[in-house]
């Protein structure tokens, strides 16, 4: 969460509350939404890194309420984080540790564990099919998360394929 | 006689001769399909799935095996009984469209249903209906030509189910498809097997697969996997933020 926050307070100063809200409007369903609790601590956190600073702001009628600056060490710290490629997904998942040593625990056939995790990515599938249809048409963002997990659902399909031609 | 399954396949085989040289593509595929169900087959290229369509809408003969369709015998039939068989009760989506070229998209949907005996009128409801499912009001009069890949596709389906086929055979009908055109040709397909279409399709997309009753796994021409397609419940009212959590 911590570079969400940076870049939110790079548009503007706010506090937690405010950050919360942000959060919510933008990602749409696409992410859970962060309680509370957790935007305190991470904002802490940031303070002590010397990323963010905060100002107490008096209120009438209300303890002062703190709001948060991004500093210049904030500034680029989120620089770096938005230049750098994300990591991309890896391959080396618990499936392919169980294909792997298949043969060596005697306990399933390489055949028998393919045609399993097919049939568990093609169950993923119809949820996410399912998912899809309830999602509001106009959350472009949880959309596209979707998307993105249905395509990468398909490549581990796709490899899966290639798992069978090549060790059966 | 509703108790017939719709297909019955019994260790059917087929090998093609390349060049002298023997290359079997089907090696003995004993299937069975109850009215109303929906197969998709799926495998990697290479592994039979066409052969084995074509086989069971006639357009291939068979090496062995028998073919029975509604509970006769099927694989024994003549060219024109087979011609006959797919006007009346097979509707069939090729991997390349296999439009007509110089015909309408309207009246290359209405044909099917024009020969399996419907009238004018119910062949262009039929065909309204269908184009419109498919997002193709707009092209009814153009020619295949004219449309991009997605479209010749979603046509080649409209085409298949314009005769109310007892039986859809498809080879990857989604194969030249964007997500958004996949998305009508997955609706229609969800709708016309909530009508009680029975369908085989052959694909290797699984958004298609999942919409399947039954998934068929073929490798070297043999089934090597047949299983209902199960349901993975997170939880009744997951939203998109869940997905984040599904591939952990
Ligand atoms: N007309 C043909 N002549 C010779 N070999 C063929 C012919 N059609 C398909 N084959 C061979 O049969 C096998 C199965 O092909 P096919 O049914 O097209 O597989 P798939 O649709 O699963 O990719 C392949 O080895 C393919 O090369
Ligand atoms: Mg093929």
């Amino acid at each position: 969460m911590r570079p969400f926050l940076l870049a939110l307070l790079a548009k503007e100063p706010a506090h937690g509350y405010e950050l919360k809200q942000a959060l919510e409007q933008i990602f749409g369903s696409a992410y859970p939404s962060p309680n509370i609790g957790q935007i305190y601590v991470t904002l802490g956190r940031l303070e002590k890194d010397g990323l963010v600073r905060a100002v107490d702001v008096e209120q009438s009628n209300r303890p002062n309420k703190k709001v948060y600056y991004l500093t210049a060490a904030g500034r680029d710290a989120l620089d770096a984080w938005a230049d750098e490629p994300a990591e991309g997904p890896r391959v080396r998942d618990e499936f392919f540790m169980k294909l792997v040593l298949a043969p060596m625990t005697g306990i399933a056939d390489r055949m028998t564990l393919i045609n399993r995790q097919r049939r568990h990515y093609i169950a993923l599938m119809r949820d996410l099919n399912e998912l899809s249809e309830r999602t509001d048409p106009g959350d472009r963002v949880a959309l596209l998360l979707i998307e993105g997990a249905m395509l990468h659902l398909q490549a581990d399909l796709d490899w899966l394929d290639r798992c069978q031609e090549d060790l059966s | 006689m509703s108790a017939d399954p719709v297909v019955s396949t019994v260790n059917l085989v087929k090998i093609y001769q390349s060049g002298g040289v023997p290359v079997p593509a089907v090696r003995g595929v004993d299937l069975r399909v109850e009215s109303g169900e929906f197969v998709a087959i799926m495998g990697p290229s290479g592994s039979g799935k066409s052969t084995l369509v074509h086989m069971l809408g006639g357009l291939d003969a068979r090496t062995s095996g028998e073919i029975w369709l509604d509970g006769r015998r099927a694989d024994t039939l003549g060219e024109s009984a087979w011609a006959l068989l797919r006007r009346q009760k097979i509707g069939f989506v090729f991997q390349f469209f296999n439009l007509i070229a110089n015909m309408t998209v309207a009246d290359n949907v209405e044909l099917p249903a024009l020969l399996a005996g419907a009238s004018p009128r119910e062949a262009r409801e039929r065909r309204e209906r269908l184009l419109g499912a498919l997002g193709l009001t707009g092209r009814a009069d153009a020619a295949p030509a004219q449309l991009a890949g997605g479209e010749q596709q979603r046509v080649a389906l409209a085409r298949a189910l314009a005769n109310k086929p007892s039986l859809l055979l498809a080879d990857e009908p989604t194969g030249n498809l964007d997500s958004r055109n996949t998305r009508d040709v997955l609706k229609l397909l969800a709708d016309v097997h909530r009508d009680g279409q029975t369908i085989i399709l052959v694909t290797h997309d699984a958004r298609v697969a999942s919409l399947a009753d039954r998934v068929v796994s073929l490798l070297d021409g043999q089934i090597v996997d047949d299983g209902v397609v199960g349901t993975f419940r997170r939880r009744p009212k997951g939203t998109a933020g869940d997905v984040v959590e599904l591939r952990g």
